[in-house]
Parts: structure tokens; sequence; C-alpha cells
């Protein structure tokens, strides 16, 4: 089966504007505010919805970028370990809300990660969760508050989301895996 | 700074030294360095990255710097520790190295750190173990982590290694700790220069890649870093150098000393410092200076060596 194209440029960009409206709706306060990116694909993710925020409500907001390789449940599975990159939150977490934003949610382990790293930086007001994609198949309880687009998948199929910041154009596809 | 080696993956069960590992090897420990460097900076020092296992520092030399850098590194990998210490364990009763390393295996040890006064120990013990062993300083060999915090220490500060002039001064005969950083250092592109009185510097050192002078004036001319290394007092018995006050008046980095120097050299020592000897109090306390960054930095170096190695299993010892 060759690959599905699920969204194009055009179609991304529209999905991020209303994210970007819909996180503004439900949170008033922008000063209380802050978008962290889970690396990689969500940390393009959130410098697009940063954009997006800063320009509809005229206002700056804290943000920051979560590599959450550490906190990984199967780092014990014999194997090099995964490299590690710099996490990068610069701002007070406590009594913040932060939106956490992945490109892709799937069995929800990356996000049971993150909201462990998240906690580690204090004690915010709240976490919600952004993501692009949201391809079902969760193993854990956790449920996005913003998504792009709901797409069935197939355990044997994959979604690649590519940002022209690292792929050279954006586009999301369905792979199906050999 | 850009992490040029994404690419490369840690397959070592062990750090034995830097002779053995690669450029790639090397920058992949300093850049996950980097990386891990913010953990120390939050409020909760933490992360579960090693939850669940366990860490044996055996330490059958003295050591107050590493041990505590490593127990630390590993606390806030949140795996459990155990130390022991040669004066206290059943070494002298008898019990073979070996011996006293299988005992501690049975307990279901993941990782040994070992600081031994025999060169090669850590290497026998790494061939003969299925866990993986750490290299924290063996005999006049290498002290491996210490070369990676001040490699790591010269790239924060100088913002790159390629290029620079090194410039270790004092007991290189001795010392593990220039054996291990001129490993390093020439794989990553540096120009070591060794410096000492005739009697401190080992023979064949230039083999190595170095540059060799007893002259305190030439080394430091144009050097980037000046690496002091501590004139182990107790060494003056054997007769390597007339006295102590002879040594300071030719080899001690001080105020008058550094008119010479480049005016953005960086002064290292790893410790535990003579002051007054190898180094005056006035410099040692100045602007150049970066002996407590060196510290601070070994817990990055030493958590990041920790995290690669705990991912490499041995499918089974050999004898």
């Amino acid at each position: 089966m060759p690959n599905k194209i699920i969204m194009n440029s055009d179609e991304m960009n529209r999905s991020i504007t209303r994210i970007a409206h819909e996180i503004l709706e439900k949170n008033k306060d922008v000063k209380g505010l802050a978008i962290v990116g889970i690396r990689t694909g969500g940390a393009h993710l959130a410098e697009r919805l940063i954009q997006k925020i800063k320009e509809f409500s005229k206002q700056e907001i804290s943000s920051g970028i979560l590599d959450i390789t550490l906190y990984r449940d199967d780092l014990s599975e014999v194997g090099p370990q995964p490299n590690v990159k710099e996490t990068k939150i610069d701002f007070d977490v406590t009594e913040k809300t932060i939106v956490l934003v992945d490109d892709v949610l799937f069995t929800g382990r990356t996000i049971r990660c993150a909201l462990d790293g998240v906690i580690d930086y204090g004690r915010p007001k709240s976490i919600e969760l952004a993501v692009l994609i949201d391809r079902g198949h969760r193993e854990l309880p956790i449920k996005p508050d913003f998504v792009g687009k709901n797409i069935p998948t197939s355990r044997n199929e994959e979604v690649r989301v590519y940002f022209s910041e690292e792929h050279g154009k954006d586009e999301v596809i369905v792979e199906e895996i050999k | 700074m850009t992490t040029a080696v994404a690419a490369t993956k840690w397959t070592k069960k062990d750090l034995v030294g830097l002779r053995d590992l690669s450029r790639e090897e090397i920058e992949l420990i300093l850049d996950t360095a980097k990386s891990l460097q913010e953990i120390s900076l939050r409020p909760v020092k933490k992360v579960p990255t090693l939850r669940g296992k366990t860490i044996a520092n055996i330490f059958f030399e003295p050591s107050t710097r590493t041990r505590i850098s490593f127990e630390l590194a590993e606390k806030r990998l949140s795996a459990d520790t155990i130390n022991i210490q040669a004066q206290t364990s059943s070494a002298v009763k008898g019990e073979t190295l070996k011996d006293t390393i299988r005992n501690i295996e049975a307990l279901k040890v993941e990782m040994v750190v070992m600081r031994h006064p025999a060169s090669g120990a850590p290497h026998r013990l790494a061939k003969a173990l299925d866990v993986s062993v750490i290299n924290a300083g063996d005999g006049t060999n290498e002290h491996p982590t210490q070369a990676l915090l001040d490699m790591f220490t010269i790239r924060e500060k100088k913002g790159k290694l390629a290029g620079l002039r090194i410039a270790f001064i004092g007991d290189i005969l001795h010392s593990r700790v220039a054996r291990s950083n001129i490993w390093g250092l020439t794989k990553l592109g540096a120009q070591v220069v060794v410096c000492g009185p005739r009697t401190l510097l080992p023979s064949h050192v230039e083999e190595l890649g170095v540059e060799v002078t007893t002259d305190l004036k030439k080394a430091i001319k144009g050097a980037d870093v000046i690496n002091l290394l501590r004139i182990q007092t107790e060494r003056q018995k054997e007769c390597y150098f007339p006295s102590i006050r002879e040594y300071a008046n030719l080899y001690q980095i001080n105020k008058p000393v550094l008119e010479n120097a480049k005016s953005d050299v960086l002064i290292m020592h790893p410790g535990p410092v003579n002051r007054g000897v190898e180094i005056s109090s006035e410099v040692m306390d100045g602007p150049f200076s970066v002996i407590l960054d060196q510290v601070t930095n070994g817990l990055s170096v030493r958590m990041a060596v920790l995290y690669l190695l705990s991912g490499v299993r041995n499918s089974g010892g050999e004898e």
C-alpha cells in the first residue's frame, strides 16, 4: 500500500491556527500560560503555535522544550541508550497553565513521561495537551485537550509529521510498516 | 553548541580509558553531559532514569572529589549506591580484587565504579565481569572521567577543542589525569604540551603526539589553557626534585608568570591543590581560574557516562 497523505501544508497550517485560537479561547490569561514542546516534532509544532498565539494575543508568552528520554519506561531494555538532548524550561512553572505540545498522540507513554518531566520543575496550576494528530491505541488514560485531526490507524501503520524546518516540507503521511 | 554526533550510538559496556574511545564516542559523552547539565539547576535535582539500578563505588585509594561526584551523579539519576573503601573492606583480610567484585556482583549490582592503585586493574575486571566497569583512576594509567570533565570545561569556555593549545604543568610522570587528557585532547584535535622537571616527564611521552619541554615560559606561551597537576609532596621523598621550594620557584603559576600568557587563558587543576606550591593563591582565586567550574561540570560528565553505559549489557563474561 502506498503512503497516504493525510494533511498537506495548507491543511496543517489551518489546523495549527485553529488550535492556537482554541488555546487562547480556553486560557484568557496569556501571562499565566506557557507552551512546552516535546522534542523533536512537538518542539516544531510548539514554535508555530507560539508565533500564532503571540500574533493573535499581541502578548509575549513563556515557552520551553522538553526532552523526555530520561523519563522513558523502556530504557532498561537491552540496546544502546537513545541520545539525550537538552531540556529548556527557563520560566517558573509554579502556578502556570502549561500546554504540552506533541505532533502525534499514540500510546500516551510519551505524554506520561512529559507530565513527570514538567512536574520535576515545580507545581503547575494545570497541564493541558495539544497534538496535531491523534491516532488512537492509547495504553494509558490520557486524553488531549486540543487536537488537529483524529486519524484511525492500525498498529502496523506509522504516522509521520514533517515540518519544513527539519524535513524541507510540511506534510502528514501514514505509511505501512513492513 | 551544535551536536554533530547525533548519529553515534554508545555500544561499550565499560569506560576504562580514553585510549579505547573514538573521537565520536568522546563527543557523544560531552554532548550528553551538556544535555544533562540543567538537571542540577532544577528545584528537584533528580530524574528517574536509573531507578532500580544499583551501583557500587569501590575505592582502593583515598578520594574525596571523585567519589562524591560519582555518588551524587548516581543519585541524581535515581540509582541506589553502595560505597566501599578499601580500608574497611575485606581487602585488608586478604581477599583478592576479583573475589571482592564477584561478591558484589552476586548482590546484583549493575555497575562498578572503581579506583585502584594498580594500573590496568579496571581493564582486567571489565574483561572478567558482566557488569559495567567505570575507571575512577587506576595507578598512573588513566582517569577518564577527570579528562572528560576537563575537556567539557574547556569546550564550555572556549566553544571548541580543536586547534587549542593546552599546557600540562607538573608531575606528568605519575599523572593519570595528564595521560587521559593526552589521549582525549589529541583525538579531538587539540595541541598538547607537557612541562615539568625532567625527572617528572615520562620518557617517550612525545610518541603520544605531544610537545615536551622543561621550560615553563615556553610551555605557557600561546597556551589557551594551563592545566596544573598536583605536586605529590609524598614523591619528594623519592628525590624526583631537590625541594618543594625549588619546584615552586621554577614551575609555580603565579601572577608574574602569567604575564607571558594569553589574556584569556584558562587555569585548571584537578585538585586537591597545594596552594603556594604548583599555584599561588592569587591565581587560584583569580579571574582565569575555572577550578570550581571543573568540579561542577564533573557531575554532568559522570551522569552522562553512567547513563550511556547503563544501556549496554555483556552477553557473557570471559575469563
